[in-house]
């Protein structure tokens, strides 16, 4: 019963990413890419991770979707300008690089992180143990994540920004 | 401080809400088909023909037939035919009657021409609005017995203008009969003096009737 | 809704209980659970659906009064009726779909909208032992599922295939980011506070008396009341209430991002703004209001939902007398509003209750320095970021023509 829930999830997640990729239509492939990650939170959720899931759904579902949709708004000219063929060999071949790069980075992760053996059946964990978690043991990366969101924020808040006295000196 | 402004906006419509409930000046909806505002003397909508009693509207009415309004009506939804005999009207002369006597509601445009060239203060507009009707074509042409209504109707709603009418139709049957008299005289005297010139009483005291009712 | 049975409370408190059991016990036991599901989901949909239409008619009626007019009285005796027409009305109009419209997200977008709304309801505690779903991390559900409803404005606007639907789902999603911020920051001190994620566990802090009479309600702490207001006004805005509804705004836009519904599928979108303002503000009792507890020792005798319903048609009806009151704001004093005024607020709001954290040992005088500190932690930046926000704008002096 639980392998045959987790197969539908896992077919869910990967079949609406997959389509995702295939459509033409961008608004499309983007509202698939959110499925997908709903998908993901119910992952989480059927592990037991209720708090991740939910902050799963509320970052990406309620606002990098939100993202991605306005960027693909603004940036589309028209449904014909997205080309389906590489431009050139070269780039076609940097690309499967890259992507394959990436592939290799999260593969490794993947089978070469050590896991328990039998991850213990216990009450998952509450909210003050994730947070005791992550100020303790996991305080340099959450650091780290905090440094660089700042960062963003304020290179968001420079672009956006119009400096008068900018705009008079041109 | 921000935020006074918001709360003595509260504080307004929660005076309103509250106010509506005891203070009965406050709730100024007249709640329409069970009450009804009480319309202006001079306010008009689609005329009605005015007849003397109410008992008898077809053998009172007070158009004699003349057809100036059918002739003056601009958008031309009157229709009268004359009848073929003779009755006294409101100042006791014999005079025709319109055996059919017919407006179009659906073309009528309440303009009240027809009341301002009436000699004999026969059409006059009514206080009706609620004229809707559920079929088309015969709802909508309004007969003599429809149109008709009595004088204390009009009495009703225009209490200035119509007893400044009757004062004006006493007025004429007055100097009607006074007239009847004084040629009943003349004829006494003629027959008594044959020689003797023409009554002395002037045409004048007749107002001028039109061509049509002659 | 699984919750066993508490003998010693009363007998109405035990009702709702009892009558789940009488209608469950006939399920064979493996399949209990599913039945108490299913039960309680029936439970809300009627009661909120009731609630629903009831909140409709209790609107336009206080809004006519408000506006000195007897409102809707022509359908059954006093108007009370009149949902059940409007309900018939909208039911049986057509249901129209523009042709170059995306049929599928056209139809998804009311349907999402109004599932995320009905889920909300999910983690609330409606009374002792009346919670649906008993969640570790309750308040966190409740804002993910709400967090959708963006999602399905702008499925709502981009599959209609018109500009005007599109821009103004762009207006809402702008609206609805900007006071996500605060409504989110609004109830992380309460967190803090209590500890706990569970709506249950944060209902269950604010039990108890001080000095034998007064509730620990949250908002009854400088950082508490400070979180409420915010809270009430973002939900305002989230719901897209008066007066900040200018997604919609009836008097002017041609309705927004609804411009293509009709029938049916309008309906969902109008339930769905009720359901959510609903659940906002049973939320909003849970975290601030002290959830189903009664407000005074003596009033304990009234059952616990009873005292949930209470503070909740309440708050509704604050709601309704808000809107009644303010006029719209424009796009951009409602952006501005939002980042120049409540997150601000909300983020030193933080820190007052991370203040109250600490000084929680602090006793006789010391608790007056303590409330002293918070208040004004709580009061001196809202006067000065009012004074920033209304600069030049008030009081503002009027000249008539003479």
């Amino acid at each position: 019963m639980n392998a045959l829930f987790l197969i539908l999830i896992a077919l869910v997640t990967l079949g609406a990413a997959a389509t995702a990729m295939a459509l033409r239509n961008l608004i499309h492939s983007v509202l698939l890419l959110i499925g997908s990650w709903i998908g993901v939170s119910v992952f989480y959720l059927f592990a037991g991770a209720e708090f991740v899931a939910f902050a799963q759904v509320l970052v990406y579902v309620g606002a990098v979707s939100m993202v991605v949709l306005f960027a693909v708004l603004l940036t589309r000219r028209s449904r014909l300008d997205i080309s389906v063929t590489p431009d050139s060999l070269s780039r076609a071949i940097s690309a499967v690089l890259a992507a394959g790069a990436v592939l290799g980075v999260l593969l490794y992760g993947i089978v070469f992180t050590p896991l328990p053996g039998a991850a213990p059946k216990g009450p998952s964990a509450t909210v003050k143990q994730l947070g005791v978690e992550l100020m303790g043991d996991h305080a340099a990366a959450l650091l780290i994540i905090g440094l660089i969101l700042t960062v963003a924020t304020l290179g968001a808040v420079v672009i956006a920004s119009n400096d008068p006295k900018a705009e008079d000196r041109q | 401080m921000l935020g006074s402004g918001l709360l003595q906006g509260l504080g307004v419509t929660a005076k309103n809400l509250v106010g509506s409930f005891h203070d009965p000046k406050r709730l100024t909806t007249v709640e329409y088909p069970e009450q009804k505002t009480k319309l202006p003397e001079a306010y008009r909508n689609f005329p009605f023909l005015v007849s003397e009693s109410a008992e008898d509207p077809m053998g009172t009415l007070r158009c004699v037939a003349c057809q100036i309004c059918e002739k003056e009506c601009p958008p031309q939804c009157i229709f009268i035919e004359k009848s073929k005999d003779k009755k006294p009207d409101a100042t006791g002369k014999m005079q025709i009657y319109p055996a059919v006597f017919l407006i179009d509601s659906s073309v009528c445009m309440n303009c009240q021409i027809c009341v301002e060239v009436c000699p004999f203060d026969a059409i006059k507009m009514d206080h009706e609005y609620e004229i809707a009707t559920t079929e088309r074509f015969n709802a909508l042409l309004l007969d003599r017995e429809a149109l008709a209504k009595p004088n204390s109707y009009f009495h009703e709603i225009r209490p200035e203008e119509a007893a400044e009418v009757d004062g004006r139709l006493a007025a004429e049957r007055k100097a009607a009969e006074e007239k009847a008299k004084a040629a009943a005289l003349a004829k006494a005297s003629a027959a008594a003096k044959p020689a003797a010139p023409p009554s002395a009483v002037p045409p004048k005291a007749e107002p001028p009737k039109p061509s049509a009712s002659a | 809704m699984t919750a066993p049975i508490n003998p010693a409370d009363s007998l109405l408190e035990r009702a709702p209980q009892a009558l789940r059991d009488l209608v469950t016990s006939h399920f064979p036991q493996p399949w209990r659970w599913f039945a108490n599901g299913l039960l309680a989901d029936v439970a809300i949909l009627a009661v909120f659906g009731l609630l629903f239409a009831a909140l409709t008619l209790a609107e336009r009626k206080i809004l006519g009064r408000v506006q000195n007019r007897p409102g809707p009285n022509r359908t059954g005796p006093f108007g009370l009726l009149q949902p059940i027409a409007d309900g018939i009305k909208m039911l049986s109009k057509e249901d129209i779909v523009p042709r170059d419209a995306d049929h599928l997200l056209h139809f998804l977008a009311p349907v999402t909208l109004l599932a995320s709304a009905i889920m909300a309801f999910a983690v609330i505690p409606y009374g002792r032992n009346l919670v649906p779903v008993d969640l570790d991390a309750g308040v966190l559900y409740f804002f993910c599922v709400g967090a959708t409803t963006e999602l399905a404005v702008f499925m709502a606007g981009w599959s209609s295939h018109n500009k005007y639907s599109l821009l103004a789902a762009m207006r809402a999603l702008a609206q609805l980011i900007s006071y996500e911020l605060p409504l989110l920051l609004s109830w992380v001190p309460v967190v803090m506070i209590s500890g706990t994620l569970s709506t249950t566990g944060i209902v269950a802090a604010q039990s108890g008396w001080r000095w034998g009479w007064m509730p620990t309600w949250h908002v009854f702490t400088p950082w508490g009341l400070a979180g409420f207001i915010i809270f009430m006004v973002s939900a305002l805005a989230e719901s897209n209430r008066s007066p900040f509804d200018l997604p919609e705004a009836e008097s002017e836009l041609i309705a927004g991002h609804l411009t293509e519904y009709s029938g049916c599928k309008y309906v969902f979108f109008f339930m769905a703004e009720y359901f959510g303002m609903t659940a906002l503000s049973g939320m909003a009792v849970t975290l601030f209001l002290g959830g189903w507890h009664a407000p005074l020792p003596a009033l304990e005798f009234i059952p616990s939902y009873a005292w949930f319903g209470i503070k909740l048609i309440s708050l509704l009806m604050g709601f309704i007398w808000i809107r009644a009151t303010f006029p719209r704001l424009r796009m951009d004093q409602l952006t501005r509003f939002a980042w120049k005024f409540l997150v601000p607020l909300a983020l030193i709001n933080l820190a007052t209750a991370a203040f109250w954290s600490l000084s929680f040992g602090w006793s006789g005088p010391m608790l007056a320095a303590r409330c002293g500190v918070a208040l004004v932690l709580v009061i001196v930046p809202f006067v000065l970021l009012g004074r920033r926000l209304t600069a030049g704008l008030a009081p503002r002096s009027y000249a008539y023509a003479t």
